[in-house]
């Protein structure tokens, strides 16, 4: 049959099971953008194409299918680049397709081309530059299992005008397919399994890292059967959390820079950590040269190249989470740890990362209330989708929780703008889910133009903007590490309830406690998106914190008499608000490596 | 001399007269973090791109390549590069990996504790009048180069062989005055019966850990 490029490439998306993209049309993708009418596929029109990529991404995350966004040539494809790192970072798995210039014209700066292959080569699992209709459809089929196998990641697909036009004589391509140099089977050997078993058996301080491999690998049954036969803790990374359920027991919380501090003591104490697809992050480890020093390590990946990457094991074992679990439960010998599991919880005694959840009403809206009452007023299900910042921490401290893909945050790249984009990707991966975004007041302007995009699409988020006035997690790090000198901090809000209302939304203020749960109720109960308004105390910290490159567990404590300085006025001037004398003395480490 | 003989170890560590830079950093001080160079061989699909792919993993690390070499093979549609770079033990796995993860990378192999032949070739243009000539055709002799242009002013040797007999007739010349000079590179092939299987059936993630050296 005869079809045009731009004709392959929807029947070639449709047979990979996809009907809704996230894009942005143009000069260069113009061809594809005609033809999609004739495919029965929804498109979701963006305001800025990062917030497509992130949608994609967001999408992604919340289902495990592959996201999709595509975007014109030049301007169009840059601004997918925040998105494609974000991605390529949290390896989520999206397929980004950008028009490019003719193929004749490719090479001298005709309008709107850019090097987009070039540009995003370090931010992609792999891309591609399709200048032949010929080459579509099995590109298309290589970029998604690509995306989606062995560790995730973003694909770029740049297919040329000329290429969306030309008619060919068309046959779908249903030959397996063959990437020869792509192996997701690498393994790890008998004596490698054998080795980790001996350190299992003989551990007397084990800790399991559990990283987002536990999701990505749907391990999470496998990972409760090793936990309770071996009766070992768990300690969380941020993109973590959901795979293993906070519920649980077993698990001690989220570990690095912001994680519990018993959680960071267990780590620095144990004689056995067992990463679970995680990668040693540096928010995880701190001081490297300090890092839990007597244990040995053993970590499981799928990717080879991670496996002492950043710190040097004792055992890699490499494959996919789920089958090595697996087999590492089938042999190891099982036991009970009742000593160190009593030693840890003896550690739980003296923290005080919970104190804010205690603190009496006295008018403070802390954002720590926000979220511990959202947790508690919403289920199990609910997909929470965070943007970066102080929010973002307190988030993962606060809110628990207990099933996979229930928390969305991009985590390696720390992209702000990212939470209201990724929530309506997730809005369409997830149609009946409730969702809520929590954002900052900085990074929600960053993106809010995708409120538009709610309201033409006419989707429903619940959104918490925790607004503080500030650029709160840089104004932490600026009082603990600069002498509070607040260097282009403070920021100013629109009026978030007209702002809503402005795109026929709806929106409250909250600002104080007592408002919390009925703005929640009201939020969740409304047909229509809900932008709510939380004026939360403008100078509270993220506690507790290990300091950029210190060892893990010289952590930075909430101060002891609770620093509780009188409300400060909730007012539309805050930027001008001069800075409040210090809450307490907190150790001046002078350390901000990062 | 007998180059062709030396294996691996000795050529690292007995290269050359250490006078130049370029020798200097084998012999120096990082001996003491126990790095050395490693010879990578990768097979590679010839696409465009695929060179770009390898050395952007280098250049985004900031590691510095040596020696890198691209040709055809015996198989059509397949290159195979000889990148050679000082790193020590754990590094050097890391890139292995790091290259194995390429989608165009069919397969990488460190051979440089493989006993294996490493050939490099240059072209070296000398000034050389009538006087000067028979003395530069008898080192040129010496090290088994061929004299493959000359002029009344010069002469063109092309030689082959190890780096380090690479560097020896260099050295020589270097006094009758050296007008340009270009080099292949190293390439690389494992001695014995065996060539490098490019798409085996189960292939070990050789990942680095404390167990090794
Ligand atoms: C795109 C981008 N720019 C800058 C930063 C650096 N940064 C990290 S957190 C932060 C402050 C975020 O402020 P806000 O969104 O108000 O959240 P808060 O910390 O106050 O909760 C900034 C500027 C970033 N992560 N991303
Ligand atoms: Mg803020």
């Amino acid at each position: 049959m005869k079809r045009r490029g731009a004709q392959i490439l929807w029947e070639a998306l449709t047979r990979e099971g996809v009907d809704t993209v996230f894009g942005y049309p143009g000069g260069a993708i113009l061809p594809a953008y005609d033809a999609m009418l004739d495919y029965d596929i929804h498109h979701v029109l963006v305001r800025h194409e990062q917030g497509a990529a992130h949608m994609a991404d967001g999408y992604a995350r919340a289902s495990g299918k592959v996201g999709v966004a595509i975007a014109t040539s030049g301007p169009g494809a840059t601004n997918l680049v925040t998105g494609i790192a974000t991605a390529m970072l949290d390896s989520s798995p999206i397929v980004c397709i950008t028009g490019q210039v003719p193929e004749a014209m490719i090479g001298k700066d005709a309008f709107q081309e850019v090097d987009v292959t070039g540009i995003t080569q370090p931010i992609t699992k792999h891309n591609y530059l399709v200048t032949r209709a010929e080459d579509i459809d099995r590109t298309v089929r290589e970029a998604f299992y690509i995306a989606r196998s062995g560790r995730p990641g973003p694909v770029l697909i740049d297919i040329t005008k000329n290429a969306q036009q030309a008619e060919i004589d068309y046959q779908p391509d249903e030959a397996p397919i063959r990437l020869p140099g792509y192996r997701t089977d690498l393994a790890a050997v008998a004596e490698e399994y054998e080795h980790a078993i001996e350190l299992i058996d003989r551990a007397e301080r084990p800790v399991i890292l559990a990283g987002q491999g536990v999701i990505h690998s749907v391990a999470g049954a496998e990972v409760l059967e090793f936990v309770e036969k071996s009766e070992m803790p768990v300690a969380m990374t941020l993109l973590g959390l959901g795979g293993f359920p906070a519920s649980h027991p077993l698990n001690l919380g989220m570990m690095g820079m912001h994680g519990e501090s018993w959680v960071n003591q267990a780590i620095q104490e144990a004689d056995l950590l067992l990463s679970f697809g995680m990668r040693f992050d540096d928010r995880v480890t701190g001081k490297l040269a300090a890092y839990a020093p007597r244990a040995r390590k053993i970590h499981i990946d799928i990717d080879p190249a991670e496996i002492s990457k950043n710190v040097a094991v004792d055992v890699g074992l490499v494959g996919d989470l789920k089958q090595v679990l697996r087999q590492l439960i089938a042999a190891m010998a099982g036991r009970k740890r009742p000593g160190w599991l009593d030693y840890i919880d003896g550690l739980k005694g003296h923290a005080a990362v919970r104190d804010i959840q205690r603190l009496p009403d006295t008018g403070h809206l802390w954002a720590a209330h926000v979220i511990h009452d959202l947790w508690r007023l919403t289920g199990r299900d609910t997909i929470v989708v965070t943007d970066v910042g102080q929010h973002q921490m307190w988030e993962a401290q606060y809110y628990k929780h207990d099933a996979p893909r229930t928390l969305i945050t991009s985590g390696g790249l720390g992209t702000m703008g990212f939470a209201l984009p990724a929530a309506i990707g997730a809005r369409f991966a997830r149609p009946e889910a409730e969702i809520w975004v929590i954002a900052g007041d900085g990074g929600f302007q960053m993106t809010a133009a995708e409120l538009s995009t709610c309201a033409q699409e006419g989707i429903k988020l619940n959104i918490a903007i925790i607004n503080n006035g500030y650029l709160g997690m840089v104004r932490q790090w600026q009082e603990f590490f600069y002498q509070r000198r607040y260097a282009a901090t403070p920021i100013l809000s629109p009026d978030y309830l007209k702002l809503a209302q402005a795109h026929g939304l709806d929106g409250m203020v909250v600002s104080s406690r007592a408002e919390v749960p009925r703005a929640v109720e009201m939020a969740r109960s409304s047909a229509a998106t809900m932008v709510v308004d939380f004026r939360v105390e403008q100078e509270d910290s993220v506690y507790p914190m290990v300091p950029a490159g210190a060892e893990l567990h010289e952590m930075i404590r909430r101060p002891e008499e609770s620093a509780l300085p009188s409300p400060v006025r909730q007012s539309k001037d805050r930027p001008d608000t001069p800075v409040r004398a210090p809450t307490s003395a907190i150790a001046e480490t002078g350390r901000d490596e990062l | 001399m007998q180059p062709e003989k030396q294996n691996r170890e000795q050529q690292h560590r007995h290269n050359g007269n250490g006078q130049s830079g370029h020798n200097g950093k084998r012999n120096g001080a990082r001996a003491a973090l126990r790095r050395e160079l490693h010879t990578f061989v990768a097979h590679v699909e010839d696409r465009p791109g695929v060179l770009n792919r390898v050395t952007s993993l280098f250049r985004r690390r900031a590691y510095n390549i040596d020696s890198l070499t691209v040709g055809r093979t015996e198989i059509a549609g397949i290159s195979r590069m000889t990148i050679v770079m000082e790193a020590d033990a754990a590094t050097a796995r890391l890139v292995e990996a790091n290259l194995y993860k390429l989608v165009n990378v069919l397969r990488v192999e460190d051979v440089t504790h493989e006993p294996t032949l490493l050939r490099d070739l240059s072209l070296i243009k000398v000034k050389a009048n009538a006087e000067i000539r028979p003395k530069v055709m008898q080192i040129a002799e010496v090290f088994r180069a061929r004299v493959v242009d000359v002029t009344t002013e010069s002469l063109v040797l092309e030689i082959t062989g190890t780096e380090d007999k690479i560097q020896g007739l260099i050295d020589v010349l270097q006094p009758f005055g050296i007008v340009e000079m270009v080099r292949t590179g190293i390439i690389a092939m494992t001695r014995g019966a065996d060539g490098i299987p490019i798409d085996p059936g189960f292939v070990h993630a050789r990942v680095p850990t404390n167990g090794d050296s």
